[in-house]
């Protein structure tokens, strides 16, 4: 039981983190959700993360949450709990990650004629707008490996979508096209 | 119906319609927001989004968060981060609990073979223009290349890097600020 509370605890830490330096959007977002949740505590695996971002690609809502809900449940009942121990884990994130958002949106509603057109809050951004775009390349980058990427099929499905996203095709139906492609071409 | 309830619903339809996130939200938010609902003015519209842009975090809780505590403080702010939260957190789980028992599933397992490339290039394919837009020019074409290989290369968790940048940017400041003080143009 303990380590069930302590497991919580962990993702409460983390998915706050996620939250409160999530700038930047969903993608760049991304890149902080790997780093904690693949990398530093191995909650999931690389592909299983590639198939919660597929799945929140496709599904309402922002990818933060998605992620959040996502792994809560799966790292949980991958470690051998029970479905509703699962449910109340995918909670903890999902609110773990809203939390700050929540504490500086009613902070900043609070201030709202000081954060207008404020000197120090667009120096701050200054950089961190330009470091977000690292942080989306990194987010690609980090997900180009031998687990995604099995075969020269997967370069040209890559090079194919790519140019189609480039041309603003609908992302939805560029992961479908995907996966209708993947059926048929892999054995 | 209370403001609370009208919160609620007015969040829950756009966190239940707006896929692709992020920007494409936004024509959404404002409909309901400024348009159906007046909760808040064009003007005061553009300035909160500037700022939920800025902030952490997804835009579309920002705004709900802002708008609700605008109407009705804390508690308003709570009912409609749940109309944002709630439908994504619903289809997820359904998703979770069905995907875990399919995941083995020779077919499934093909089609996800497919789709995981084109995931990968979806979230690439937005980096040059997101470059374009934000005015990446020669002079500070380092701090997004550094930020990437630190993270790619260097396994640096990005909360490094975001809050490297937030400092840098306020030092920047401060300093062009001092000098602006000591030597004050005529």
């Amino acid at each position: 039981m303990m380590s069930l509370f302590l497991l919580y605890l962990s993702y409460f830490v983390a998915f706050f983190k996620i939250g409160l330096f999530g700038f930047g959007g969903g993608y760049a977002m991304l890149s902080l959700i790997q780093h904690e949740v693949v990398e530093a505590h191995q909650w999931i695996s690389v592909a299983d993360f590639t198939d919660i971002v597929a799945i929140s690609q496709t599904t309402p809502g922002p990818i933060a949450f998605n992620t959040a809900t996502y792994i809560g449940y799966t790292a949980t009942t991958q470690l051998g709990y029970s479905a509703a121990q699962g449910v109340l884990g995918s909670a903890i994130c999902t609110i773990a990650v809203s939390l700050p958002s929540i504490i500086l949106m009613t902070i900043v509603s609070y201030f709202f004629s000081r954060f207008r057109n404020n000197r120090w809050v667009e120096a701050a951004l200054d950089f961190l707008r330009p470091a977000v775009i690292g942080l989306i390349a990194a987010a690609a980058l980090l997900l180009i490996n031998g687990h995604n990427f099995i075969d020269y099929k997967s370069w040209i499905i890559f090079g194919v979508v790519l140019v189609a996203s480039l041309r603003k095709v609908d992302p939805i139906l560029l992961i479908v096209l995907a996966g209708v492609a993947g059926y048929f071409i892999y054995p | 119906m209370t403001i609370y309830i009208q919160l609620l619903l007015s969040f829950l339809k756009i966190g239940a319609f707006t896929f692709g996130g992020g920007y494409a939200m936004i024509p959404l938010i404002r409909k309901e927001v400024v348009d159906r609902k007046k909760w808040l003015a064009e003007g005061e519209f553009i300035d909160m989004l500037a700022i939920a842009q800025s902030a952490p975090g997804p835009i579309s809780l920002n705004t709900a968060v802002f708008v609700g505590n605008r109407l009705k403080g804390i508690k308003g702010s709570l009912f409609a981060g749940l109309g944002i939260i709630l439908p994504s957190f619903v289809i997820i789980l359904l998703i979770a609990l069905v995907f875990t028992e399919f995941k083995d599933n020779p077919g499934v397992e093909r089609v996800f073979r497919g789709i995981r490339p084109a995931v990968v290039a979806l979230i690439a394919a937005p980096v040059w223009n997101m470059a374009k837009s934000a005015g990446i020019t020669w002079r500070v074409v380092w701090i997004p290349v550094v930020s990437t290989l630190a993270i790619w290369l260097g396994g640096l968790s990005p909360v490094y890097v975001v809050a490297a940048a937030i400092v840098a940017g306020l030092l920047c400041y401060a300093v062009k600020w001092k000098k602006y003080r000591e030597h004050p143009p005529h």
